[in-house]
């Protein structure tokens, strides 16, 4: 479980507040997803339950636990974290990038070996994947092999910032959907940050919307959108509203 | 073979040992110095301008005035390390050049670290922090990993550099390639200018070979390739040093300076020969500065070396009197005895004054045999000298007696100052009077009749600490009053000459025969 209790983040010294006073929580096995447009505080908000920010205010808990408490890099190592950059190391091989949180916890060799066969499978990568370096893979098998790494030291909390925010259409729906299986058959709880409210809509149980630092409302996908003339209501109901128009463009699909 | 290369190459083990033994000093100090220190400056932006700015500054001073200005500020170290501990150190050779050609490496070494660690993906180090590294971890696993090809560029920058500029610390005494350069130049013996460049050219290139193929190697993350290439230095490093490490077993070598033109290392060579056959061990540093040779004695830096009376008289007692030729050797003796410990073991016996000379046709056409003669004349002529002379006290005391006042002046190599008035681009030099160019090139001296210049015998100084060296002392003593004016003209002549030219050794050893030495 992931709990913000009055956390605030500023950049400046308390100038301006990038997060303001956010209060909510992912149940244990929750898939929240955090909408909001640039600049809204969502990243912020994210990186602060893994300390890559610190909070200037209030407290985040998981599982009662304040992450504040001990080392940053122990806290790390047991959450996973995916972000859209990727960044997999380009001097290891897939196996070394994916097997890093475990070294990094002191697995035996053979131990790290198995793991990263077992990930790639999970990810749905070939098993001869494992030997190359990053710079060999398109960039859908590069975010396999990140959320790979992510999952590799076995967390139970999961952090997506914008996963799958530079695939392609096709691909992007088919990992949302890998993902979403695998956060159910390893019993995740997963806090995935996107400005894209139709993945928020398909992959999430539940969708905080974030606005200029503040959370504006958090709530399962249809409460939120059940009212068009609240503003969170229209951001929440424009999915319903495209695919109307999609479908109207396309024509009744061919039989 | 020709006799130069094959004395050259006799020399080569020494040379090469003591130029690479300061340069891999230099170049491992200075990233020991600029790695860190890059490591640190990405952190702060503040710490980067000022260490990158510093740096930079270092490299605005010539190289060669750098190495120059080490010496009296090691020199000021070790007296007051003396005078707290007991124990002092050599401020001539080694050390100078050692911390000259660390400041220089160091500013391509840090340039390229902190570009090379600055430049790192910065998503991947996000990745980094998110996969749970500590901030040791990460820069030496990640950051330090990615940035290696970029450094190491910085780092084979330096060491090119370096092994090229070490060359200069000859003139500070250090034992290097530079040695054959400037005693090349020196004598006009271009084959062994050529000598020098060539072998710190393929030092230079095969030490730049070796770290391209680690560069590479980190480049591709191909371990077998970095060892190769670390292998391969480390046995150059070992092979060339070697024979430095055998030789230090040995009892300690006497030390034996000169100064920078050919009548210096003759000298040398001749006073080489006589301890050798002594049996004693002998090195040399030659290509020092007039204020640097002596001070060097005094400081024990030295044991021996040939240097002119006038010339102590003027700038080592800072004396402006000229008193009679015996009379200024008396009280010179008796000075450099009680100010510095060194021992005037006696005069050679020939005179090297410094004395102007102009070509012995303009003499004749102007009708001038004395400086009185000269002064009319002086505004509408250039005048061409060495390094040093027109900062002598000797300088200022003649221009001044006789109201000397040229249309130009300009200085040269010794070598150089020659060549400029037998080409008409000077009319008068400040020559060397004992140098055989004279009569070979039709020059006269012009005789001083006030006597404000002081008369420059030729005198062998010993350094405090081998004042009562019995051997050094039975080497030296037969050459005193031995040799004449003639007999040194002939000896530099063979060396400076176009045709037929003679090592320095070789003259030396002709000289020793003439005079059944």
């Amino acid at each position: 479980m992931i709990r913000f209790e009055a956390v605030s983040k500023s950049f400046d010294h308390g100038a301006s507040l990038a997060v303001k006073e956010v209060s909510f929580e992912v149940a244990k096995g929750g898939f929240t997803a955090v909408v909001g447009g640039s600049g809204s505080g969502k990243t912020t908000l994210l990186k602060m339950v893994n300390r890559l920010v610190e909070p200037t205010a209030g407290s985040i808990t998981l599982d009662g636990q304040p992450v504040g408490e001990g080392p940053a890099p122990s806290l790390r190592r047991r959450i996973g974290y995916v972000f859209q950059g990727v960044g997999l190391f380009p001097h290891l091989t897939v196996a070394e990038n994916i097997a890093i949180t475990p070294e990094l916890l002191g697995w035996e060799r053979e131990r790290r070996r198995a793991r990263a066969a077992e990930l790639l499978d999970l990810v749905r990568l070939p098993a001869s994947f494992g030997a190359r370096t990053p710079d060999a893979l398109s960039g859908g098998q590069r975010q396999r092999v990140g959320l790979a790494r992510a999952l590799a030291a076995e967390p139970k909390v999961m952090l997506l910032d914008e996963p799958f925010g530079a695939l392609d259409p096709v691909t992007r729906e088919g990992l949302g959907d890998e993902y979403r299986a695998l956060h159910e058959r390893l019993g995740l709880t997963t806090l995935m940050i996107t400005h894209d409210v139709q993945e928020a809509v398909l992959l999430a149980d539940r969708i905080a919307v974030m606005h200029e630092g503040c959370l504006l409302a958090e709530g399962e996908p249809g409460a939120l959108s059940a009212d068009e003339a609240d503003p969170v209501g229209a951001l929440m109901s424009s999915p319903r509203r495209q695919a109307g128009k999609v479908a109207a463009r396309l024509g009744a699909p061919p039989a | 073979m020709s006799p130069v290369f094959t004395q050259a190459c006799g020399q080569l083990p020494g040379a090469l040992g003591g130029h690479v033994l300061v340069s891999a000093c230099a170049l491992l100090l200075a990233a020991a110095t600029s790695l860190p220190l890059a490591a640190l400056s990405v952190r702060s932006p503040r710490l980067r301008w000022i260490s990158l700015a510093g740096a930079s500054l270092i490299q605005t001073i010539p190289s060669l005035a750098l190495l120059a200005l080490f010496y009296p500020l090691l020199l000021l170290v070790s007296s007051a390390a003396k005078a707290v501990s007991g124990h002092g150190f050599p401020a001539l050779g080694f050390l100078p050049a050692l911390l000259a050609l660390t400041l220089y490496a160091i500013l391509p070494m840090l340039r390229n670290a902190v570009a090379g660690l600055a430049g790192v993906d910065p998503a991947v180090l996000e990745a980094a922090d998110g996969v749970g590294m500590t901030p040791s971890q990460k820069f030496w696993r990640v950051q330090a990993h990615l940035a290696a090809p970029v450094v190491m560029a910085g780092v084979r920058n330096a060491a090119t550099w370096t092994i090229g500029a070490a060359t200069l610390a000859t003139a500070v005494g250090q034992t290097s390639l530079g040695d054959y350069i400037f005693s090349g130049l020196q004598t006009e013996s271009w084959s062994l200018v050529l000598f020098g460049c060539a072998a710190s050219a393929a030092l230079a290139l095969s030490v730049d070979g070796l770290l391209a193929l680690v560069e590479s190697g980190l480049k591709r993350r191909d371990r077998p390739r970095i060892a190769v290439g670390l292998g391969l230095l480390a046995a150059l490093l070992i092979g060339a040093l070697a024979p430095a490490v055998a030789g230090s077993f040995r009892p300690k070598a006497y030390v034996i300076g000169a100064k920078n033109f050919s009548e210096q290392y003759i000298l040398a060579d001749l006073i080489t020969s006589g301890l050798e056959r002594e049996g004693a061990r002998v090195s040399q540093k030659s290509d020092l500065g007039s204020a640097i040779a002596f001070r060097a004695l005094a400081a024990n830096d030295l044991d021996a070396y040939v240097d002119y009376s006038g010339t102590l008289w003027s700038n080592v007692l800072k004396r402006t009197d000229t008193p009679p030729r015996a009379e200024l050797l008396r009280q010179l003796t008796v000075e450099l005895k009680r100010r510095y410990g060194v021992t005037v073991l006696g005069s050679l016996g020939f005179e090297n004054a410094y004395a102007l000379a102009i070509r012995k046709a303009d003499a004749q056409r102007l009708h001038v045999a004395s400086l009185t003669d000269l002064a009319p004349h002086a505004p509408e002529l250039s005048l061409g000298s060495d390094l040093e002379f027109l900062s002598r006290p000797e300088w200022r005391a003649l221009s001044s007696a006789y109201g000397l006042k040229f249309r130009s002046e300009r200085r040269f190599q010794p070598t150089f100052m020659y060549r400029a008035i037998a080409g008409h681009e000077v009319d008068a030099i400040s020559a060397f009077s004992s140098d055989g160019r004279l009569a070979a090139l039709d020059l006269v001296t012009l005789a001083d009749p006030k006597g404000a210049a002081p008369s420059y015998d030729a005198v062998i100084l010993i350094s405090p600490h081998r004042a009562a060296d019995a051997r050094l002392r039975r080497a030296l003593e037969p050459m005193v009053g031995r040799i004449d004016v003639e007999a040194m003209r002939r000896a530099n002549l063979a060396v400076d000459r176009d045709a037929n030219k003679l090592s320095a050794a070789d003259a030396a050893t002709a000289l020793a025969k003439a005079l059944g030495l």
